[in-house]
């Protein structure tokens, strides 16, 4: 997903960013219990009214869309085969619901009250060894990385055109070197910024 | 004060640094050479980023080898590319991000992302994401997230090679008004040309050392035009 925030005054805006995660919590584990197709599809609707509620622009939420619709149709149609249709709609309208919800929350939500508010939620997990900052800091840079890399793949892409191939997994081949090397540097870039392996605030 | 006692480093078999004893206490120190004469390793070596193969290379007294923690928090590092540097969504928050580490408390970093804001001319873009910003502009975040630390010495490797006339421009006079010291590899000659120390790189070895004038001319005469 490439969602940016959607800067804007409304009460979705307003929502604590911790309230928001936790209810994307218990709607992404609640939704796997319901086996109702009017109720999935009403809580559809709901999200849409919240999509509606939070003005974001249609072709921001469309934009969102695009990036998970191949993926949904595939798996009804797996789905739908293997199983049968009824099935088939439910799955869809589970991650339907999932992934609007899940990119409404970062489309409502700085990233530093969502990094923050995650450091606090997992804040009692402490005593199991989870270390939410480490966690934080994942959160934050998969946000930052996500479009850097979208770039890399689609530069591939292009010099890839370039040369006349059309399409071709061998695209795969660049894209992951060129990842592996942004890794590199991100690792000597953290370094040269303070973060040591044995940060005791990691 | 930077240091170099008998540094040598390898990669592998390959050696790309030999013998270099320096003492660099100059406020603006300038590195050219070709591409692969051993720039950047040496730059990585100077504030603990590599350990030498060899050697020891000492800033301030501590040694890069047993004290890397201490050198890194004295020298801070602009990488060519800010892409890699920038590691958190926003401007705002990558200017925090540092301090952050440091351990500074929420009122201390809130006020210096502020000034370093206002100070860099970032202060409209503070919940910019940071990948929409032109290539300047990652620089200059790049760079301010780095002196927002109060570094005693900055360490550049090539910071205007990606970046167009104006930008560059507007990096080097910020490196120029900077009160630390500074070794700044490049192969923008206009930058270095008011430096204090030139050093030039040939195949890992010092062949040139001294006031930019007659070292830029020893480093454009290895490499006459057609
Ligand atoms: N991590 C590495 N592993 C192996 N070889 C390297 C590595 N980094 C650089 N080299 C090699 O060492 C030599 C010096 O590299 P470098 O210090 O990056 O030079 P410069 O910055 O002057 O172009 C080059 O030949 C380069 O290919
Ligand atoms: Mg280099």
């Amino acid at each position: 997903m490439l969602s940016l925030h959607h800067e804007a005054r409304t009460p979705v805006h307003a929502v604590p960013a911790g309230l928001k995660l936790l209810v994307l919590f218990v709607v992404g584990t609640g939704s796997f219990f319901v086996r109702s197709i009017p109720v999935l599809g009403g809580a559809l609707v709901a999200v849409a009214g919240c999509y509606a509620l939070a003005r974001i622009p249609w072709r921001m939420a469309v934009r969102q869309w695009l990036v998970v619709l191949p993926f949904v149709a595939v798996i009804f149609v797996v789905q739908g085969l293997l199983v049968d249709w009824g099935s088939a709609v439910l799955v869809a309208e589970r991650i339907v619901v999932l992934v609007a919800l899940a990119a409404l929350v970062t489309l409502t939500t700085r990233t530093a009250a969502m990094v923050a508010a995650v450091e606090r939620l997992l804040g009692p997990l402490r005593r199991l060894g989870v270390r939410p900052e480490r966690v934080g800091l994942v959160v934050a840079m998969t946000i930052r990385f996500v479009p850097v890399l979208k770039e890399q793949a689609d530069q591939v892409r292009a010099a890839q055109r370039a040369r006349g191939v059309e399409y071709s997994a061998r695209f795969l081949t660049p894209l992951l070197v060129k990842t592996l090397r942004l890794a590199d540097g991100l690792g000597e870039a953290l370094e040269a910024r303070g973060v040591d392996e044995d940060d005791s605030r990691l | 004060m930077i240091e170099l006692d008998g540094v040598s480093h390898w990669y592998g078999q390959r050696q790309v640094l030999a013998d270099l004893t320096l003492s660099l206490g100059e406020r603006r120190v300038g590195v050219v050479g070709s591409n692969g004469s051993g720039k950047s390793t040496f730059a990585r070596l100077l504030n603990g980023l590599l350990v030498p193969g060899e050697g020891q290379v000492r800033v301030d007294g501590l040694d890069t080898r047993k004290q890397g923690k201490a050198v890194r928090r004295k020298v801070g590092f602009v990488f060519q590319d800010p892409d890699v540097q920038i590691v958190m969504p926003t401007v705002g928050e990558d200017l925090a991000f540092g301090l952050k580490h440091r351990g500074q408390d929420k009122a201390e970093i809130a006020r210096r992302v502020d000034a370093a804001l206002a100070q860099y001319g970032l202060a409209e873009l503070r919940e910019h994401p940071a990948h929409l910003l032109s290539g300047g502009q990652k620089q200059l975040l790049a760079i301010a997230a780095v002196l927002i630390t109060e570094p005693t010495h900055v360490i550049f490797d090539e910071p205007t090679t990606l970046l167009d006339l104006g930008n560059r421009r507007r990096i080097a006079r910020l490196i120029r008004d900077m009160d630390q010291q500074v070794v700044v590899v490049s192969h923008d000659l206009d930058l270095l040309a008011d430096f204090d120390r030139v050093l030039v790189f040939d195949r890992g070895r010092v062949v040139a050392d001294g006031k930019p004038d007659g070292c830029i001319a020893t480093y454009q005469a290895m490499h006459p035009p057609l």
